[in-house]
Formats: C-alpha cells, sequence, structure tokens
C-alpha cells in the first residue's frame, strides 16, 4: 500500500528508552500534533512495540503504515493520521 | 484463596488428591519393579494410578505413563515421535501458538523443514493450512494443541485431515479436565497441577497404533519414564482428575457464565479488547488487553486489591519478550491480563474483581495523564 516518501515526511517521535507500553503512550499524545492524512513515526526500541503500534492503529481506526529503520538502526513505526 | 484467579498457571490441590498423596506416601515409597512386599505394594498403587488416567484419556493402562512435568510429557511426547521417523526427516508443523515447551522441543533440533503455522485473530489455527504444511517434504510430525494456554481459544485438532502415516502429537495441558478431548492422536501430553493435582506430574499418552521411541536416554517404555516413579503424586494426580471429570460439565456450566461476565465488565472499558475465540473457548479463563497500561503495574494494582491473575505482557516475562501467542494474533500485548477461575470461584467474588479492575485501570491511566 502506500509508504511514507520524500514528500511525506513524518513527524518523529523518539521513544527509544522508554519502556513498554509507554511508546504507544507518546503515540497517542503526538497524533492530534498531525493533520489528518499526515503521518506520524515512532522510534523505539521496545520489542512490544512491533505488535502494539499496529495493535493500537486497529483499535484506534487509524492506519499502520509499516516498519522502517531510522538512521541508528533503531526501529521506526509509521502512523498516518485518519481521524 | 479468595482472590486467585490463575489457576491456569497452577490449580490449587484438588481435596481428593489430598487424600490421596498423603495415603499413598505411607505406601507407595517402595521401588515398583521389586518383587518384594513394599514394591508390589508401590506398584499396585502405580498400576492403579495408570489405570484412572487411562480411563479418563479414553486409553488404555499401557498407553500412559507418568513423567516429571507437563514440559517433560512435551518433550518426550513430540520428540519421541520425531525419533521414531529419523530415517525419513527432522520437520516438525505446529501452530505458532503452541506453549513454549513445544516450541522448545522443536527449537531443539532445528530443521529447514519444521513449519509454525500462524492463526486467525481469535487464536484459532486453519486445519486446512496445517494440513497443507504437513504434506511438505521431510516433514515427521504435527504438534497442535487442544487449548491455547493464553486465551482459552480451542483448536479444530480433530478437522485434521492428516496423511495416514504422519503422527499427530497434542499438548492437551490447557484442556484437561475442562473441555471434551480431541479424538485423533498419536501423543498426548498433559500437567496435573493444571487439573488439581500436584505439581511435578506430568502424563504423557501415547497410542500403541503409533511408532514412538524414546528420545533421551532410557527404555522405550511408559512404564517409568524418566526414571523413579513418584508413586504418591500419580496417584494423587489421578484421583483429581477423576473427581474433576465426575462434575466437568457441572463446573464448566458455572464457569463459563461466571468468564462471561468478566468479557462484559472488560469489554466495557474503554480501549480494551477481550482477546480469544468467544465461544470456542476454555470454559473457566478469559484475557484482555488494556491500552496504555503496564502489565506489570496491572498485575501489582490488582494484587495490592487481593487478585492473583497472570500476565502475558513483555514487562512481567523474564524474556522481555511480549507473549508470542498475542503477537502471533496480532492482539495488543501490553496491558495483558489472563484470568483463570477456580472451581469454587463465586459470582459474588467475580464481581468484586470486575469493579477492582475498573478501578486499577482507570487509576493507572490517570497517572499516565490519559
Amino acid at each position: 500500500m502506500t509508504g511514507p516518501d520524500a514528500g511525506d515526511d513524518p513527524v518523529e517521535i523518539d521513544c527509544r528508552e522508554l519502556p513498554c507500553p509507554r511508546p504507544v503512550i507518546e503515540l497517542a499524545r503526538a497524533l492530534p500534533s498531525v493533520a489528518v492524512g499526515g503521518l506520524l513515526a515512532v522510534v523505539a526500541r521496545d520489542p512490544a512495540a512491533r505488535h502494539d503500534v499496529p495493535a493500537w492503529c486497529r483499535m484506534r481506526g487509524q492506519e499502520y503504515v509499516g516498519e522502517e529503520a531510522a538512521d541508528d538502526g533503531a526501529p521506526r513505526y509509521v502512523v498516518r493520521r485518519l481521524s | 484463596m479468595t482472590g486467585y484467579l490463575d489457576t491456569a498457571s497452577a490449580e490449587p490441590l484438588h481435596p481428593a488428591a489430598r487424600e490421596a498423596l498423603l495415603a499413598a506416601l505411607e505406601r507407595g515409597y517402595a521401588d515398583p519393579r521389586r518383587l518384594h512386599h513394599p514394591g508390589r505394594d508401590a506398584r499396585l498403587l502405580l498400576e492403579n494410578a495408570r489405570a484412572v488416567v487411562a480411563e479418563c484419556l479414553g486409553v488404555r493402562s499401557d498407553e500412559v505413563g507418568f513423567t516429571a512435568s507437563g514440559t517433560d510429557a512435551v518433550h518426550r511426547g513430540l520428540l519421541g515421535l520425531v525419533s521414531a521417523r529419523r530415517s525419513r526427516g527432522d520437520g516438525v508443523v505446529h501452530t505458532a501458538v503452541e506453549h513454549s515447551s513445544v516450541l522448545h522441543a522443536v527449537g531443539w533440533r532445528p530443521s529447514p523443514a519444521h513449519v509454525a503455522v500462524g492463526v486467525d485473530r481469535d487464536g484459532r489455527v486453519d486445519p486446512e493450512e496445517v494440513a497443507a504444511a504437513a504434506r511438505n517434504p521431510g516433514v515427521v510430525a504435527v504438534a497442535v494443541q487442544a487449548a491455547n494456554q493464553e486465551v482459552g481459544t480451542l483448536q479444530p485438532v480433530d478437522d485434521l485431515d492428516l496423511p495416514d502415516d504422519l503422527p499427530l502429537f497434542v499438548d492437551a495441558a490447557a484442556a484437561v479436565g475442562r473441555v471434551p478431548l480431541p479424538r485423533r492422536w498419536s501423543a498426548l501430553a498433559a500437567s496435573a497441577h493444571k487439573w488439581g493435582g500436584p505439581p511435578g506430574v506430568g502424563v504423557l499418552a501415547v497410542r500403541r497404533s503409533a511408532r514412538w521411541t524414546t528420545p533421551f536416554p532410557g527404555d522405550d517404555g511408559l512404564d517409568q519414564p524418566g526414571g523413579f516413579a513418584d508413586v504418591p503424586g500419580a496417584l494423587a494426580a489421578a484421583a483429581a482428575l477423576q473427581a474433576v471429570l465426575a462434575d466437568r460439565e457441572e463446573t464448566a456450566a458455572r464457569q463459563h457464565r461466571l468468564v462471561e461476565r468478566v468479557r462484559a465488565a472488560a469489554a466495557a472499558l474503554p480501549d480494551t479488547e477481550v482477546v480469544g475465540h468467544p465461544v470456542e473457548r476454555l470454559p473457566h479463563l478469559v484475557t484482555f488487553s488494556c491500552l496504555y497500561v503496564g502489565g506489570d503495574e496491572l498485575v501489582a494494582g490488582l494484587d495490592r486489591r487481593g487478585f492473583a491473575v497472570a500476565s502475558g505482557s513483555a514487562c512481567t516475562a523474564s524474556s522481555l519478550e511480549p507473549s508470542h501467542v498475542l503477537a502471533a494474533m496480532g492482539a495488543l500485548t501490553h496491558g495483558n491480563v489472563r484470568v483463570s477461575l477456580r472451581r469454587d470461584t463465586t459470582e459474588d467474588e467475580v464481581d468484586a474483581f470486575c469493579s477492582a479492575l475498573v478501578e486499577c485501570v482507570t487509576e493507572i491511566r490517570a497517572g499516565a495523564g490519559l
């Protein structure tokens, strides 16, 4: 489906050092700062984020775009605000 | 015992087991292989235990043995089926939501022919997908649990259409004493402390028609797999199983209704999802996940309010990895709680738990500023 591209730079939140469930809490807090249709990226090393960011999107009616790697190699999970 | 809601980890000792255990500790100390009187006494108790468990499982006495634990029974059962087919390959097809003891047994001998079959959102495996994977070259055994230990979903084991010569291993630890068991299997494992027997007693059943050889040092029999039998433990396990099965349907119906109340209370919480199949499930168990809440905080908060529950969240695991079951289902892994009822859990206790849960989740979310 759609992936983040150069013209569509996501807002990034750094949750590298935060334990579960903090990355998802920060994601929920940051979402209102993104325009509907815009992208938000969570960088998190916590292994639960890989499952919980997509689950959060499903439960909250947002779109999970996919996982990529941040510049330092940390997993980065991209979300599109739908509402 | 009020407030203890973690019987899926360990059921308190059943009164029938306590009685049998105390009597057998006096009488069953000798080596059942000896021909002297105390030895023959111990042999009698052991054979009695095998006969009772065999009847409960619908098999013959010589198809049942007692092991050191449920994990030990799983390892011996599954690896024994694989060992007997060594010349044809080493691959095992299994569901992605098997108990860790099954996954560890599979991983013990890595093979390119191993296949983990995924599950749907309810944690149920598709029997056709398992059957298709089972036809891959190099596959010598299939492992499908009777019921899932974390979310309670029953697996469609009897719907599996496997090649005639391919053995099926069933981990029935979560299901024995709770629901009718699958009928079609080659080897089956269970664990006594999950039904109110003593800890340290596993049950391994292997059908005579199945090809099975011990995967560990020792004889190829089920008489005393793993060494000197715990005769009192085996007898107590058998007594508990018999007692539990005598009123299984009545207990299950009551627990099913009580679990329905917990499911409704959890589903009514904002941003909370109940996981596991709503109908095809174990009667006594329910699992749910709450957004923005740490599983460890939830377990601690409920413990302070007098309720003991388990959690599949990463922060409650020694590995720091979230539950592989929740992950395979695509369920939320944080804020996870598994509630499993005792046989004597009351409606009042369940209602008090539901109030404590609402209080606890609300408090933790407020603390996080949500």
